[in-house]
Order: C-alpha cells, then sequence, then structure tokens
C-alpha cells in the first residue's frame, strides 16, 4: 500500500518490458514502411529487358541473387548490372537494345551460369531426340513494336533496315506490300512484328535509321494486351481450345440476383427499382 | 624498426591484403576474363567450378519465396559452414569491402579525438538484430530480397566489379554517419549481415584469446576494438572471447604489447584453458 501512496509511481519490470517492446515495435513499423516503400518503387519500374530465359519479371526479382555472372558471361557487353541512379531494380541485370542489343549467340553463354535458376535453361531449349539443346530463339526478352508516325517505311521510303537486322528475318519481322496510292506507282514495304516469333533481341532497335528508333522493343507486359475467354477465333480449332479451361460458374451477381427471375420480373418495384 | 611496425599491423595489412585481393579477382574476373572467382560477393564462382553463395541473402529470397536453383543453396551452404565452424565473424574484417570504408572513419575518430567532444547518439548494439527481423518480414511482405536491394555492400562491391553509379553516395553517408555520428555505427550497430554473422558464428573455433596474468590494462585493446562490448573479460580472466560479434580481425592482439592476446582454437573441454 506504501508503494500505492508514495507519489513517486511505481516503473514495474512488466511496465518497463512491454514498453521496450513498444518501442521497438514502433521503430521498426517507421523503418519497415520507409524501406517497404523504397523496395515497391523500386519494383515498378516496367520498361525493363531481362536477359534471356528470365522468369516472369515478379518471379525474376524473387530469384535474382544480384551476382553479375550473366553479365560477366555476355561476351558483347550487353548485360548491365542496375546501378543506383539507374531507376531500376538495384543490381539486377538488364540491356538497352539500342545501345547494346542481344545478339542471340547459339550457346546462350549468360543462362547456364546463373546460380538461382532466375533465368531458365528449359525456357530457353527444345528436347531433339531425347536431348536438350540450347535455343536462343525461343527467348521472350520483350517484342519490337513499331511506331506508325515515325517510321519511314509507312511514309513511302523504301527502308528495311530491321526487316534485315532481324536474325530471324520473314519469320519476326515480315514485310507487308501495299499499293502507296499516293505517287500510284509505287508499293508500301511495311514491316510487321510477328509477336509470337519475336524474341526481343533488339536487333532491329539498334538498326533503326531514324533519330529515335521507330521500332523498339517493349517487355511483353507493356506491349501486349489480353484478350481473356470471352472471345475467341471460331475458325480456328487450336483457338477454341482455350474454352476448355474456361469456367463456367461465373456469374454476374447485381441486387437483382437476389431473387429468381419469376420473382423480380413479376415485381415492378424491383423491376424499375434503379 | 620495420619488422617493429609490420609486427604492429601484421593483421590489419593481411586484412587489407585479402580485402583488396579479393575484390582484384572479382574485378579481373569481368574486366580481363581471369576466372578465378567470377561473379560478386552475392554469388560466385570459384575457380569455374566452386560455387559459393551469401547465406542471408539466400534466406531473404527464401522469405521472398523464391524457389532457387541447387548451385545457390550449396553455395550458400559452403559459405555457411565456413564460417559458421571455423571462421567466424571474420566475413566483416577479412572480406567485406565496407569495412575499410568503416575503418577509415573509425581511424579519423580517433585522430580528431572526436568521441571525446562529440555529442553522444544513442544506438543500441541490439538494433542490427532487429534490422536482419525485419529484412526477412520485409522479403516476404515484398517478394524481393529486402536488404539485397538497398545493401551498401553490394553497392560498394557491385560497383567496383561492374562500375558506381551513385553508389558512391551510399559508402559516403557510411563513412559520415561513423565518422560523425556513432562510432562503429553501421557495422557495429545496424548492418544485418554482420548481425547475420554474428548469430551464426557463435560456436567457431577461430577465436582471439586472453592471457590475463600477462595483462597490464592498457586498455589499448579496447580503444581499437570495434565491437568493444565483446571484450569484457579483458583484465579479469583467462579464456576465449566468446561473443559471435567478435569479428577476428585481430587489432587488439596486434596492439597488445604485452602478449595478453592471441590467435586460437576455441578451447570446448576444459572451459578456463
Amino acid at each position: 500500500m506504501s508503494n500505492l501512496n508514495s507519489k513517486k509511481p511505481v516503473i514495474t519490470k512488466r511496465r518497463k518490458f512491454l514498453s521496450t517492446m513498444a518501442q521497438s515495435v514502433g521503430l521498426s513499423v517507421l523503418g519497415g514502411m520507409v524501406w517497404t516503400g523504397y523496395i515497391e518503387e523500386a519494383k515498378s519500374a516496367p520498361l525493363i529487358l531481362r536477359p534471356p530465359g528470365a522468369k516472369s519479371e515478379p518471379d525474376f526479382l524473387r530469384m535474382c541473387i544480384k551476382c553479375g555472372q550473366c553479365a560477366e558471361a555476355c561476351p558483347y557487353d550487353t548485360l548491365r548490372m542496375a546501378k543506383p541512379g539507374d531507376n531500376k531494380p538495384m543490381g539486377t541485370p538488364f540491356f538497352i537494345p539500342r545501345d547494346v542489343p542481344c545478339y542471340m549467340c547459339t550457346d546462350i553463354p549468360c543462362v547456364p551460369v546463373c546460380p538461382t535458376g532466375a533465368l531458365d535453361e528449359d525456357s530457353v531449349s527444345v528436347v531433339t531426340e531425347g536431348e536438350k539443346v540450347l535455343d536462343i530463339n525461343r527467348s521472350k526478352m520483350g517484342i519490337a513494336v513499331v511506331d506508325e508516325e515515325s517510321c519511314i517505311a509507312f511514309w513511302g521510303i523504301q527502308c528495311d533496315a530491321c526487316h534485315r537486322a532481324c536474325p530471324l528475318m520473314d519469320e519476326a519481322i515480315v514485310l507487308e506490300f501495299k499499293r502507296n496510292e499516293r505517287t500510284g506507282k509505287h508499293a508500301f514495304l511495311i514491316p510487321k512484328v510477328m509477336g509470337d516469333v519475336c524474341t526481343g533481341c533488339g536487333l532491329c532497335e539498334r538498326a533503326c535509321v531514324t533519330e529515335k528508333a521507330a521500332i523498339f522493343v517493349l517487355p511483353h507486359e507493356v506491349a501486349q494486351g489480353k484478350v481473356g475467354d470471352r472471345y475467341i477465333k471460331g475458325w480456328d480449332a487450336n483457338d477454341e481450345k482455350r474454352l476448355n479451361d474456361v469456367s463456367t460458374d461465373v456469374t454476374t451477381q447485381t441486387k437483382r440476383s437476389e431473387l429468381a427471375p419469376q420473382d423480380y420480373l413479376n415485381s415492378e418495384e424491383v423491376l424499375f427499382d434503379n | 624498426m620495420i619488422t617493429n611496425i609490420f609486427k604492429k599491423y601484421r593483421f590489419l595489412l593481411l586484412r587489407r591484403v585479402s580485402q583488396l585481393g579479393i575484390l582484384a579477382l572479382y574485378f579481373s574476373a569481368n574486366a580481363y576474363g581471369f576466372k578465378v572467382l567470377t561473379g560478386t560477393l552475392s554469388s560466385s564462382l570459384l575457380f569455374s567450378t566452386v560455387p559459393l553463395s551469401d547465406p542471408f541473402a539466400v534466406m531473404q529470397m527464401f522469405a521472398a519465396g523464391a524457389v532457387l536453383g541447387a548451385d545457390a543453396l550449396i553455395g550458400a551452404l559452403i559459405v555457411f559452414i565456413f564460417y559458421a565452424t571455423v571462421g567466424g565473424r571474420a566475413f566483416c574484417s577479412w572480406v567485406c569491402p565496407i569495412n575499410m570504408v568503416t575503418d577509415l572513419a573509425n581511424w579519423l575518430r580517433r585522430v580528431l579525438l572526436l568521441d571525446k567532444v562529440e555529442r553522444k547518439v544513442w544506438l543500441g548494439r541490439s538494433v542490427r538484430y532487429k534490422v536482419l527481423i525485419l529484412s526477412l518480414i520485409l522479403s516476404a511482405i515484398t517478394g524481393v530480397a529486402a536488404f539485397e536491394i538497398v545493401s551498401p555492400i553490394s553497392m560498394l562491391h557491385r560497383g567496383i566489379v561492374f562500375g558506381m553509379g551513385m553508389g558512391g553516395a551510399a559508402v559516403l553517408s557510411i563513412f559520415l554517419f561513423d565518422l560523425f555520428a556513432v562510432k562503429n555505427g553501421w557495422c557495429g550497430h545496424i548492418c544485418p549481415l554482420g548481425a547475420f554473422y554474428s548469430l551464426s558464428s557463435k560456436v567457431s573455433i577461430l577465436r582471439v584469446k586472453h592471457n590475463q596474468p600477462n595483462c597490464t590494462l592498457c586498455m589499448k585493446c579496447k580503444d581499437v576494438c570495434p565491437e568493444k562490448q565483446i571484450l569484457s573479460l579483458i583484465g579479469k580472466e583467462s579464456g576465449d572471447v566468446s561473443s559471435g560479434e567478435c569479428t577476428n580481425c585481430g587489432r587488439c592482439i596486434e596492439v597488445c604489447d604485452d602478449d595478453a592476446l592471441s590467435f586460437g582454437i576455441r578451447n570446448y573441454i576444459n572451459k578456463n584453458g
């Protein structure tokens, strides 16, 4: 009782323990928030091209140990390691095709050296006669996109620099011939990128003759849309296969769905309610 | 005279040779294709055959939910086992390039007598363990190895091997923090990698030993020690410096004029031996 009456408050061991814990938690939460903020910001650099065989960006960020062995293995110094100030996830490999594109080495030296599997050898290999063979043409680093406004081939000037630079000429970039109505006697030779073949190596971007490249490689997530399940090519048996996996129990739920059709169709109140 | 100087700085010189030598090997692998040690401290390949990986980085990547390749796992295991059984926390003082930065700051502090005049900024030595736990939690939340993406150690190391960028700013800030704010602030208070090795080297066998009868209580060892709380046995009892926080830098041994300190193998059999 004497303790309660004295003016000095009692600092018990428990009080001390709890307040120290609270202090640690407080500081950790503050630090953690700032830290997380930075990481999320760094992660959200979408315009980044990864080495061949890279996993999807979230998995790649999870698995890349930032050792730089891919960059060291690259004979063309295509791959760089993100430095502070590059505004890319720190220490991860990337390339800028306009500076140095991927030259598509057939032995892909950058991929097998990856110690973590962030660069997946299987994704750039084919199995032929029971043997796994590296095939750089299977890589999906990105996809080339043409800006029709600045591509001079769309003006009618003859240029097929990208088409000729493409290591998969006439497969990844094909030339489309169209009549030039303006002159009436010439043809447009228009580059068209075949998205399912293009590897994103960037040799076209490197070769483009305009001041800023009119054909450039973008990551798939940035450059490509997605049809979803609601539209299929009915004339294409292969495309119809997509329907096999479609779940049919997705229905739209509105306020009206709570009632059976005969109920809401017979009730004016519900029928005309908003 | 020369031999005397060498004796007074023998471990310091050896450590600089080790730190710079390792940096030079990594650098020349990238720049000249001299493939003894390729990669970086995060993960590398020794003689193009033996994988080595940073066990703390691998731990964060596990926390982030990564399924890793065998090379990274074997490499992490090799490094972890070496330090946990033999080296102790030797990574911090014999390998880590940041050690040269913080040692310079620490030396300047002593020369400029900053310890005597500076206002004390309080920072607990246990903060690093909280940073360690935090970096694992944040790895799990963000799906990225949280410390690896901000680590000034890899910024400096990668900077030397691949090009610095703005990484110098991070290194400079650690230097200034250690010089003007908190003595041994980064390596002794904050760095979660140091915390990791402190915890993992609790039982490692290479230890600093104290021979109490020789000690004259001059306290030079505590002056130079970057983790002086571990030298609590000085002048009191003979035995091993058993804390995992000892970086095995050997500075205490070389500054001791009385042969009261030496490297040795931890005595597991006779505790007072």
